[in-house]
């Protein structure tokens, strides 16, 4: 009897994330997703910039690699050229929350039906650790040496809050990562995300908070339990909307 | 079968578009170009198109990217200061080999400049329309006939060469209203795009489309094939018209409306006896230099009718190899070359000879 084996959406290609990131993890719950929806053959995945820019690589389905902070906008024309497709995107935190933050905004306004996994690490992995958009204050990095001040450099942005506000989207929920149980839980979201896309639901997007031990000068053990302790408090864990919970609960 | 029908300019462009097989247009509003906008919100959903309003020029040619990675057909328009937000986008639609239509009906500039028609942005749209070493198929209408007729051709370029396709256009064709022959299906040939993707049906390997290349020598490789490419664009797409070439002493090379006065400049000069021909490139990128190259040997001195600074100039130049003189006549702004203004450069032309 197999008891785990590699899904089949992620390729054979090895990752290069660094020991103990969580960009791995996040990548096997999007290859679950697919497999166990049965829709591999007809998604298209979108890499953004960042460390995960090289996700076209791992992910089986057909996939296109977009401009920084542009995932959003290449998703909608993806998913508008081909209605039966399944689109996601697959973005860290400086790529949907500083740069894209217009094409976040308006693809959630519109009500896009896509599949957005946002991949919140509270820093820029790819560029070496600088300030992001959701950096903690007080947070040492690269750009914010002395730890963010938010006087001079403003207050984290609060994606799920932030487009919770907005009619388009159909499904918001903010998970983790960081514990056996808060993968069992990213993994139903995850899934939810994309089932709803198949069933023509719209809007869907998981922010899963993440850890970038590299950047964050800490051990793999060290950041998940940094995240934990420092970023689930400011990033509280939960569903922020849900259009068709009632209409789920009732069946 | 063809229908004769009055037309702007940017309309002809959307009808155009339409009947070479365009069912998406992503665009932002924004002055001499919205009625192409505004046609393809009336006519998309009608035909099971999509019209889109994005939120930016940067999200609307992001959006042609997707369609374009999808394999279908799609175009975007906009006007010299959304063109800027677009060069983003361009580059990568070069690095991914992805067929696109983009159309730039041009006003003044620089920065938010005015609304009225410009050429001024020649060398962004011919040389410099975003990072890194790539060419777009740029094709200059002089008609509302041609905006329709080079829409269609850019598309099957684009196609056809895997490449995104400008049409350069400018305010007062994009405004001007003439008859236009269109012929109800102007999609003249269907390209397999078996790199689209799709979605894999799990039948093949997955489709990649991607232009982030990290290792130098591949990345050099990729660029020197793509130029081979080009360089059979090169030998293959060049259009040009010639008008009153045969005899000419003196030529003028100008594109879009600056041609249109140039020609009403030409009949007056050649009334007073001097011979003077056009040469009009349809393609600014690949360039027709040949002709012009040719009519170094001929003629006395260039001159080039332009609505920039002196930007097309550079290119008559190159073409004639510096051969002969080559002057500059030009209005900018918004301002247009009237067909005196250019009459009397022709005619102090014809005065210098063959001095500079
Ligand atoms: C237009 C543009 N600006 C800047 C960059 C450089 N850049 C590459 S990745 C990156 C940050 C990505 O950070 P994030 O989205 O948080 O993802 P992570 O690497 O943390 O997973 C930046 C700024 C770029 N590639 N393109
Ligand atoms: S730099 Fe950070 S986010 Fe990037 S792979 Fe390494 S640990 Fe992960």
């Amino acid at each position: 009897m197999v008891v785990f084996e590699k899904p089949h959406g992620l390729t054979d290609v090895p990752l290069h994330y660094c020991p103990g990131c969580t960009h791995g993890i996040i990548h096997r719950l999007v290859a679950e997703a697919m497999d166990e929806l049965g829709i591999e053959g007809r998604t298209v995945g979108v890499a953004s910039v960042g460390c995960s820019v090289m996700s076209y690589d791992y992910f089986n389905c057909d996939m296109v690699q977009a401009a920084h902070g542009r995932a959003p906008a290449v998703a909608t024309g993806l998913k508008r050229a081909l209605p039966d497709n399944i689109v996601f995107t697959y973005q860290g935190d400086g790529d949907l929350a500083a740069i894209g933050t217009a094409e976040t905004v308006h693809s959630a306004a519109r009500g896009e039906n896509i599949t957005i996994i946002f991949v919140n690490n509270a820093i820029y992995g790819m560029t070496g650790g600088q300030m992001a958009p959701t950096s903690l204050p007080g947070q040492v990095t690269q750009t914010s040496p002395y730890g963010r001040d938010v006087k001079t450099a403003g207050y984290p942005v609060r994606v799920c809050e932030l487009l919770s506000s907005l009619d388009g989207p159909a499904y918001l929920e903010r998970v983790s990562v960081d514990s056996p149980k808060a993968v069992k839980n990213a993994k139903r979201a995850i899934l939810k995300a994309f089932r709803n896309q198949v069933e023509g639901k719209g809007f869907s997007l998981v922010e899963v908070l993440s850890t970038c031990p590299t950047n964050w000068g800490m051990t793999p053990v060290e950041a998940l339990e940094w995240c934990r302790e420092n970023m689930v408090p400011y990033y509280p864990l939960g569903v922020y909307k849900d259009k068709y919970a009632d209409e789920e609960a009732a069946k | 079968m063809s229908e004769k029908v009055l037309m702007k300019g940017n309309e002809a462009i959307a009808e155009a578009a339409i009947r070479s097989g365009c069912r998406f247009y992503l665009g932002y509003p924004i002055t001499p170009q919205t009625e192409v906008a505004a046609y393809m919100a009336k006519r998309m959903p009608k035909i099971g198109g999509t019209f889109l309003q994005a939120e930016s020029e940067l999200s609307a040619i992001n959006m042609v990217y997707g369609v374009a990675s999808a394999g279908k057909r799609c175009m975007t328009s906009s006007s010299s200061p959304g063109i800027s937000l677009k060069c983003e986008g361009l580059s990568y639609l070069a690095a991914c080999d992805l067929p696109s239509v983009i159309v730039n009906v041009q006003r003044g500039g620089p920065g938010l400049g005015g609304i009225q028609p410009s050429q001024s942005d020649y060398f962004q749209a011919t040389k410099g329309s975003g990072h890194g070493d790539f060419r777009m198929i740029v094709l200059a209408p002089s008609s509302v006939q041609e905006m329709a007729d080079l829409t269609s051709l850019a598309f099957d370029l684009a196609d056809k060469h895997r490449m995104p396709a400008m049409i350069l256009a400018d305010g007062t064709i994009g405004q001007m209203m003439e008859p236009v022959e269109l012929a109800e299906d102007m999609h003249a040939t269907q390209y397999e795009k078996p790199w689209a993707c799709t979605g894999t049906k799990l039948e093949r390997g997955h489709n990649i489309i991607n232009s982030l290349i990290l290792k130098p020598e591949i990345l050099e490789r990729l660029n020197i094939e793509r130029y081979e490419k080009y360089k059979i664009v090169e030998s293959e797409e060049v259009r040009y018209e010639e008008y009153m070439m045969d005899d000419a002493e003196i030529c003028i090379v100008a594109f879009g409306i600056a041609s249109r006065v140039a020609k009403s400049a030409i009949m007056e000069a050649r009334k007073q006896g001097v011979k003077v021909g056009l040469i009009r490139p349809i393609t600014l990128w690949p360039f027709p230099a040949e002709p012009i190259r040719a009519a170094a040997d001929k003629v006395k001195a260039f001159i080039s009718v332009e609505l920039s600074m002196g930007q097309l100039i550079y290119d008559v130049r190159l073409a004639s190899e510096c051969k002969k003189p080559v002057h500059l006549c030009s209005r900018v702004g918004g301002m247009i070359t009237s067909p005196d203004y250019v009459l009397k450069k022709i005619l102090e032309v014809n005065e210098m000879g063959g001095a500079v």
